[in-house]
């Protein structure tokens, strides 16, 4: 039997086991949504704008490992998908978008509402595709979503014209992908996993394992922790691989580069071997890239041959699924102890501990004060998703992560604007974890918007926005950087308890340390979303701090000092 | 590291847009291409590609794993550079030929095994074919005569003997 192309793309997304899509529709993806009410398996989430309809399917892969779809019209509907998709790009996240596109006599032409979106994201897919005939979307839905989820995972989109929605073809899903350019690397090459063995068995004292996204992406979490405890090695994580490795364990030493932990940077730069684990040596953690770890042989492991040696050197890659390369490592690894090494980094941390005693005696609410109850509170069961700045630093730091993708922020973009809507993204995923979303005042302001889809579809996010009535990060660079000329950072913002009120979102205004644990108590305790803003010390920065360009070595630890409040505070 | 030049060849799917993925990925790390040559291949819906690039060895590396690992559609990339390899490439040479200078033009030609294509009463276009060193020295003698109009193709470029450039 004949089905328009509309009903393929439907059951071709069921047949990929998709239970639900964010979107927007429009006038080229009218066809579509037309048919939706045959499908009603398919969930489809209006959102308020499409960069949150790419956001949200982000955050719901990242949550479930599943991948996430979103869906736009064509010419503005789909570039306002670009932001969103390039963020799933570099940060590894699989994701299929779906865009309209006008009719295939229109293409090409300048017609209303059209954009070539296939070109706009060839740099920032891994791959995408402009179906011209109804009896293609099969295959291209089948292609889209295995390049999304294989090998290094990325963003695909599929551009589909309005007439080929409506055209009919016959319906058979293949069984089978048709990429003979395609062939990732799975299995690390064993003779290069016996030198790694080696290395760790015989060659160093004191080895470290730095641990990326890559181990969350490959499920590897046993694993590493097997391959730690095994050859007693302490274990430092990028931003995106925070939670691959239990951070209440005892060889956990939290998170490296430019606002990671004083002593896992200074482990960096101390150690004898460095172990890269699903990670791409980005510049904000390695820092300066000809002196990152330069006493260190590096043993590279990732599943993307153009990590290896892009940004620095190594001395034993291993290209591969991380899950796939650690266990025949681990059988190779021999059970030692590195006594004197773990001394000396918990020397460190005892020198430069997290929490200072500043932030723990501090009178005004800091901050951080206010992530680390929201941890206590829900007893680290939660998913925190944050938003990029100050905010996200706090919420990676005072908050402990002991499973993978519990926390899920935007890395190697750094999107302000992603932790509304993709913490939306997680909920739908995961309706039965608490979601918190952290946010800054200025990235909340960028997609405030989707409150509304929070409330229309019944989507119970917990939001603590830090509000220091001014873009944080970038003010901290101006302090530190700019002789404090404080140019167009600090900014007003709507009284957030009357919008969320205005949204019939029930919300909370927090401006003492002892209102702190009744407000994110009575949020935990309401049924759907709610809404805490914090008024925080304004002039509080984040610390540790590596400047921009040094060696990790020369991280900067807080200066002890008095927090200022700022006279002129733009919150009501 | 010292830039040089760098031939690239690869194995790509015949499909809409591979060549500007390809093209897109040089763009983004800054490398001019010097020469791009498409063709088919000896199979049927693959078509092999021969770049020259302009390079320093590990940032051509870096864009060769690029290549392979981000475009869906190329098969195999081989930097054939260090390897014994046929490079040839084809021009087309209009020049100002008045009856004065005629022999002397053909003469050159005949050195140089090119091959004289078209005649008029002003022009003549020549053919050549080789390696680039011999069509810049053919081009260096003619000079002097004026030319009017040139077309190169580019290197198209192959390892010798059983090696295939996929090894």
């Amino acid at each position: 039997m004949k089905l328009t192309g509309a009903q393929i793309l439907c059951e071709s997304l069921l047949k990929e086991g998709v239970d639900v899509l964010f979107g927007y529709p429009g006038g080229v993806v009218l066809p579509l949504f037309d048919t939706f009410p045959q499908y009603p398996a398919l969930r489809h989430i209006l959102v308020r704008h499409e960069q949150g309809a790419a956001h949200a399917a982000d955050g719901y892969a990242r949550a479930t490992g599943k991948v996430g779809v979103c869906l736009a019209t064509s010419g503005p509907g789909a570039t306002n998908l670009v932001t969103g998709i390039a963020n799933a790009h570099l940060d590894s996240v699989p994701m299929v978008a779906i865009t309209g596109q006008v009719a295939r006599s229109f293409i090409g032409k300048d017609a209303f509402q059209e954009v070539d979106i296939t070109g706009i994201t060839l740099p920032i897919t891994k791959h995408n595709f402009l179906v011209m005939e109804a009896g293609q979307i099969a295959q291209a839905v089948k292609e889209a979503f295995y390049l999304a989820r294989s090998g290094r995972p990325g963003p695909v989109l599929i551009d589909i014209p309005k007439d080929v929605f409506i055209e009919q073809a016959e319906f058979n899903y293949p069984a089978k992908v048709n990429l003979p350019g395609y062939n990732p690397t799975v299995q690390g090459h064993p003779a290069q996993i016996k030198k790694a063995a080696e290395m760790i068995n015989n060659a160093c004292q004191k080895p470290l394992i730095i641990a990326g996204r890559g181990v969350a992406i490959s499920g590897a979490f046993n694993e590493l922790k097997q391959l730690a405890e095994t050859a007693h090695i302490p274990v430092i994580t990028t931003l995106l691989g925070i939670g691959c490795f239990p951070e209440s364990h005892t060889l956990s030493y939290g998170m490296l580069g430019m606002h990671g932990t004083a002593y896992a940077n200074w482990a960096v730069s101390d150690a004898d071997l460095v172990i890269a684990i699903g990670m791409r040596m980005d510049d904000r953690a390695t820092s300066k890239f000809n002196e990152f770890a330069p006493a260190a042989r590096i043993i590279h492991i990732d599943i993307d041959p153009a990590e290896i040696g892009k940004n620095v050197r190594v001395d034993v890659p291993i290209v591969g699924d991380i899950k796939k390369v650690l266990i025949p490592l681990i059988k190779l690894v021999k059970s030692n102890q590195h006594v004197e090494w773990i001394a000396q980094l918990d020397a460190w941390r005892k020198k430069a501990p997290m929490v200072s005693s500043r932030i723990k005696n501090s009178k005004v609410l800091l901050p951080q004060y206010v992530v680390h109850k929201i941890y206590e509170i829900t007893r680290g069961n939660a998913i925190v998703v944050a938003g990029v700045g100050q905010n996200q630093m706090w919420a990676a730091q005072h908050f402990w992560y002991d499973q993978p993708n519990s926390f899920i922020t935007s890395g190697g973009l750094g999107t302000m604007g992603y932790e509304l809507p993709a913490s939306m993204g997680v909920k739908v995923g995961c309706p039965d974890e608490t979601v918190w979303c952290i946010a800054g005042d200025g990235g909340f302001q960028m997609t405030l918007h989707e409150l509304a889809t929070l409330v229309q579809d019944k989507i119970g996010v917990k939001i603590a926005i830090l509000n220091n009535g001014c873009l944080g990060m970038v003010r901290q660079w101006q302090e530190l950087f700019y002789q404090k000329n404080y140019v167009d950072t600090p900014l007003s913002c709507p009284d957030f308890v009357k919008l969320a009120d205005a949204y019939g979102i029930p919300a909370l205004r927090v401006s003492t340390s002892q209102q702190v644990v009744p407000a994110i108590k009575k949020a935990m305790a309401t049924d759907g979303p709610f809404l805490i803003e914090f008024v925080v010390a304004p002039e509080e920065n984040v610390y540790p701090m590596v400047p921009p360009g040094e060696a990790l070595s020369k991280v900067l630890l807080e200066p002890e000092k008095e927090v200022h409040v700022w006279s002129q505070q733009n919150t009501p | 590291m010292v830039s040089t030049k760098h031939t690239l060849v690869a194995l790509v799917e015949d499909k809409p847009g591979v060549l500007n993925r390809m093209v897109s990925l040089f763009r983004r790390r800054n490398f001019n291409i010097e020469s791009i040559a498409v063709g088919s291949s000896e199979m049927s819906n693959f078509s092999r590609i021969t770049f020259v690039v302009d390079g320093s060895p590990t940032m051509v590396e870096q864009v060769r794993k690029q290549l392979m690992g981000k475009v869906v559609e190329v098969v195999k990339v081989t930097d054939i550079t260090d390897k014994n390899i046929v490079i040839r490439e084809l021009a087309l040479i209009k020049i100002k030929a008045p009856s004065s200078a005629r022999s002397e033009i053909i003469q050159i030609v005949d050195i140089f095994h090119a091959e004289i294509v078209d005649v008029t009463q002003e022009y003549l276009t020549i053919e050549i074919t080789g390696p680039e060193d011999k069509i810049e020295s053919l081009l260096d003698l003619l000079k002097p005569f004026g030319i009017k109009e040139l077309a190169r193709t580019g290197r198209i470029a192959m390892t010798c003997g059983t090696l295939v450039d996929e090894e």
